[in-house]
């Protein structure tokens, strides 16, 4: 039996600070108080005191409350008796059912030796365009969905999930409604995607050390998985909120804000939840799909800032649509040369087009007289939102491919696409 | 030194900051390991107080107690030198990652420290100094082929004085442990000379006999770089830029193509995905000046954003004492830090945690001249022996929020010798490489005549004026003069500024192709046309584009090359008022 300390001589936010001795750094510890049972995790030693922060909250802690240190870090299981269920932020069921304790690691493990990655080279289909023709998903890749409160994001993550051919699904929910929580768990139900599905979900109304604990639980099961041999989607809905959360413990600890009170290892922190995306060579892969919304729709804000240069590539999502602006796949080009040969071409000519189309659409609105040349590009723009962007669209990559050539056509002469000539004697459609 | 270990307790852990209390003395930046369970945890002294002493733990600190034991060492944090540095793939601290995969597997343990060298190998060795010759620090005694380049035994850096050698190893196949020559100092002191030393990483190597101003231009076959904003051998330039500007990829590219004889890349605090690709790229791709794998002239340091931060800090300087090793040698070496701004998070991180009075945006004080010591370690230098070797610097910086007024953009620009700023206007245009021509600058020299790049410099500037001015008086107001301008510019950047770094053909244009495409891209630059409208202006550019375009992905000695030639020639008399 473990010692029990009872001198609690600090509780500020949803940190305590206990005299006690022989605690190892990141250790968990039960602490009882008149509210119940909570698990604590130490994040500061020094000399004789040791901080946790409580899980539940110090809420109704009292200075003579007991803490008991458990001698291990935080743990899940990894057992395939998860698919299908639902926990909370510190692996409690959520859906009434028994716990699940088999086959327990330990979460936030070492990250993986980059000598054993394979570069990624599978492509994940989802048949949006402006996602398998503009910006490819590729399997293991990490992405976040840069968006803003009320943008359709968590209906993205869904339908990709749902289209994606991966063998398990892990949906980690970090702050959000119920409601949502709700219509994403009877989503994937509808289509029969559940008993494939584990869910770690955080709602705003649980505490915020638990929203902490989302990320790693689900990642420490998706890697399992992955040893396994399975490709696992990681899907992580709202990592705004995770990096609120860091923020919030960072200040209860009197650490230095470094921009806009975050904590000034937030790029560090981000980093070893992302880098987690891996494709093993030899074992399966992690795909982690991420929402991050951004506060005011600013993307210098410091937490879609700093998820920006860890992830690989990000989708803006605005008024409804992936803006084929700022939006890239870094990966596209391990698997969109294999595709068709003119998808490349495709890719970067529209593009190219839509930029001059918006450019032609400042003039337009600014009065000036429109050209031959605008004109066509009026014409393109249109028929190119309509076709591509809109995101009720719903082809596959080599149809959407063929509309491409057919959108140019009907738009351009040949030589006004700035493609290379052999390929536009390839695809050009006949005019009839 | 075979002195007792001194070791102390630790008093306090946070995050990756440790706390020890001290009875003996220790060493600012002395390396101790750290006791938990069985494995023992590498870190360094980074602050003495009183008798307690803070330490950055190169490692995760789960598991950490107060009264845990640590060892220190009375060194220095050193990285070992030595043949078979080359084709290696390292963590910031030196770990060999492959040979640590065999170990451990797919994750990496820590407190896992393997030798940096294989002490197995054999390699063929050819003396140079004689016995009872007089030697200094840097001195050759020997040389072993590694690979294509000659890889000399040197007299260890740090020796003091002058020795003489009492015994050499003859012309033989050895080991890297093997002891290549005896030699003693005055007082009398005896030391063996093996084929490895070690060098503390933050301390540069010195051992030349002058720094010389860079001057030559450093061929990337970037055509943007090379004629506009060229690099020179033994210079330092910087790629500041917004996430997804292609900081990286302009970073592989220069690494393949750029003529060095020894290229490092530190990825320091990026991403995992993208070392992965250039491990498992430079053994296949094919070093066109060598016929070798690029693979054989490279050294791979990394320390992705995952791995612990202090590490992190430490992997900028294990390159970098790499790169002054192989200079020592008479070679051109580059280093290619991707990014210099995860490196100063690591020290923010740091000294966040040691509550140090924040700098601006809370890195600490001392950010611009430790940026600045770095970049200073690159530098042409005339050896002692008379030839030249140079370190080349180029660090990618990643201002937050894309905002180049931020401390690391700022302190890295007052101390590079060339800028090049990637615009996020550009790369959402697909204008790649995204170097923003108006933006950059250079101070070296060009592998173009000066007096033509400026009047292609002139061109871009007062095309860029033009569309800005079209945006608020309209095409129809602009005179077509300044629409020709405003065209020539787009022509420019189209076929010359923009290159794609995934073709074979077009993504490295080396010198001389340069200077011919520069040419026949000036012919037109300067060239006045029978344009009697906007459209037909626009109409003829796009085909003079399209021409051009071509010709960047055809091989320079083909038919095709040839026959495209032709037809551009035939297209610019087609309206060239010059032959009227």
């Amino acid at each position: 039996m473990r010692k029990v300390y009872h001198k609690i001589i600090h509780i500020a936010g949803n940190v305590i600070t206990v005299e006690a001795d022989d605690v190892s750094y990141n250790e968990l510890a039960e602490v009882t108080s008149a509210r119940g049972v909570s698990l604590a995790q130490v994040i500061r030693l020094a000399d004789s005191k040791v901080s946790l922060q409580v899980f539940a909250g110090s809420r109704g802690i009292s200075t003579g409350d007991q803490v008991r240190f458990l001698g291990r870090a935080m743990q899940v299981s990894s057992s395939e008796a998860l698919l299908g269920r639902v926990f909370s932020g510190r692996g409690t069921p959520r859906d009434n059912r028994p716990e699940v304790l088999s086959d327990m690691v330990e979460i936030g493990g070492p990250s993986v030796n980059p000598a054993k990655r394979v570069i990624p080279r599978n492509m994940i289909r989802t048949n949006i365009p402006m996602i398998d023709v503009f910006n490819t998903l590729v399997e293991s890749q990490k992405l976040p969905i840069f968006s803003i409160a009320g943008e359709p994001y968590n209906e993205l993550l869904a339908r990709i999930a749902l289209q994606a051919e991966v063998d398990v699904i892990i949906l980690g929910g970090m702050g959000i409604k119920y409601d949502d929580y709700l219509t994403m768990k009877r989503t994937l139900d509808e289509h029969g995607a559940l008993s494939r599905t584990v869910m770690f979900i955080h709602t705003a109304a649980d505490p915020v050390v638990e929203c902490l604990m989302v990320p790693d639980m689900s990642l420490a099961v998706a890697e399992q998985y992955a040893l396994e041999g399975k490709r696992v989607l990681c899907l992580l809905t709202d990592m705004t909120n995770f990096a609120d959360a860091l923020k919030e413990i960072a200040i209860t600890m009197e650490q230095i804000p470094a921009t806009r009170g975050y904590p000034g290892d937030l790029y560090s922190q981000l980093a070893s939840r992302y880098e987690k995306a891996v494709d093993f060579d030899g074992a399966g892969s992690i795909t982690i799909l991420a929402v991050t919304t951004m506060p005011g729709d600013d993307v210098t804000h410091p937490v879609p800032d700093n998820t920006g240069y860890i992830t690989e590539g990000q989708f803006y999502l605005r008024n409804g649509r992936i803006e084929p602006f700022g939006s890239l796949s870094r990966l596209k080009q391990q698997v969109n040369g294999k595709t068709r040969p003119d998808h490349r071409a495709i890719m970067d000519s529209m593009i190219r087009l839509y930029s001059d189309f918006r450019s032609t659409l400042e003039k337009q609105s600014m009065g000036f007289q429109m050209s031959a040349w605008d004109n066509k590009l009026l014409k393109y723009g249109r028929q190119f939102e309509k076709g591509m962007m809109d995101l009720s669209v719903n082809i596959p990559l080599e149809e959407a491919l063929d509309l491409g050539w057919k959108i140019l056509a009907d738009c351009f002469e040949r030589n006004e696409v700035g493609i290379k000539t052999d390929l536009i004697d390839r695809y050009w459609p006949r005019k009839n | 030194m075979a002195e007792v270990k001194n070791i102390e307790k630790i008093v306090g852990v946070n995050g990756n900051l440790m706390t020890v209390e001290f009875t003996d003395k220790v060493m600012q930046n002395e390396v101790a390991f750290a006791k938990v369970g069985d494995a023992k945890l590498k870190c360094e002294v980074i602050r003495v107080r009183g008798n307690r002493a803070d330490l950055q733990v190169f490692e995760s600190t789960n598991g950490l107690k107060v009264g845990d034991e640590v060892e220190f060492t009375g060194e220095l944090l050193s990285v070992e030198l030595g043949p078979g540095l080359l084709t290696q793939v390292y963590d910031g601290l030196q770990n060999p990652l492959n040979l640590l995969a065999e170990q451990s597997g797919f994750f990496l343990k820590r407190g896992v420290y393997l030798r940096a060298l294989d002490r197995e190998r054999t390699w063929v060795y050819t003396p140079i100094a004689h016995e009872g010759d007089k030697v200094v620090a840097g001195d050759r005694i020997g040389s072993v082929p590694e690979g294509i380049i000659k890889h000399y035994i040197m007299v260890p850096f740090a020796w003091k004085g002058e020795w003489t050698l009492k015994s050499v190893r003859p012309a033989g196949e050895w080991k890297i442990d093997d002891v290549m020559a005896v030699a003693v100092n005055e007082q009398g002191e005896t030391r063996n000379i093996t084929m490895t030393q070690f060098w503390p990483v933050k301390i540069p190597i010195t051992n030349y006999a002058e720094k010389l101003l860079p001057e030559k231009t450093m061929i990337t076959q970037q055509r943007t770089i090379d004629t506009f904003f060229p690099v020179a051998v033994g210079g330092t330039f910087c790629t500041p830029g917004p996430f997804g500007a292609g900081k990286t990829v302009l970073q592989h590219a220069i690494s393949q193509h750029a003529e060095a004889d020894v290229v490092i890349i530190a990825a320091c605090g990026e991403r995992a995905g993208e070392v992965v690709e250039i491990l498992r790229e430079f053994p296949e791709l094919e070093d066109p000046r060598t016929g070798q794998p690029l693979m054989n002239r490279s050294i791979i340091i990394c320390n992705t954003s995952s791995m612990p931060v202090a590490a992190r800090e430490a992997s900028v300087y294990t390159a970098v004492t790499l790169a002054e090793y192989y200079r020592q040698m008479g070679l051109n070496t580059l280093l290619l830090a991707d990014s210099t701004s995860r490196w100063a998070q690591a020290l923010r991180e740091v000294s966040g945690r040691l509550e140090e009075i924040p700098g601006e945006e809370a890195f600490p004080a001392y950010l611009e001249s430790l940026i600045a010591s770095f970049y200073e370690r690159a530098g042409l230098v005339r050896l002692r022996t008379g030839e030249t070797g140079s370190v080349t610097i180029g660090g990618a910086v990643s201002p937050a929020g894309g905002n180049f007024e931020e401390p690391v953009t700022q302190a890295t620009l007052k101390v590079v010798g060339a800028f090049l700023g990637l615009s996020r206007e550009r790369s959402d245009a697909r204008r790649y490489p995204a170097i923003h021509p108006l933006e950059s600058w250079s101070k070296y020299r060009s592998v173009v005549a000066r007096n033509e790049l400026e009047v292609a410099r002139a061109i871009l500037r007062q095309g860029a004026e033009v569309n800005q001015m079209m945006k608020v008086i309209g095409e129809e107001g602009t005179s077509l003069d300044d629409f020709v301008v405003y065209l020539k510019s787009e022509f420019l950047d189209y076929v010359y500024l923009q290159q794609n770094t995934f073709d074979a053909i077009d993504g490295a244009t080396d010198a001389d192709r340069q200077r011919y495409m520069f040419e026949q891209i000036y012919k037109v630059l300067v060239g006045t046309f029978k344009l009697p409208d906007k459209d037909t202006a626009r109409s003829y550019f796009l085909e003079l584009r399209q021409l051009f375009t071509d010709l960047n992905y055809l091989p320079m000695d083909s038919e095709d090359f040839k026959r495209q030639e032709a037809a551009i020639a035939e297209k610019i008399a087609e309206r060239s008022s010059a032959n009227a």
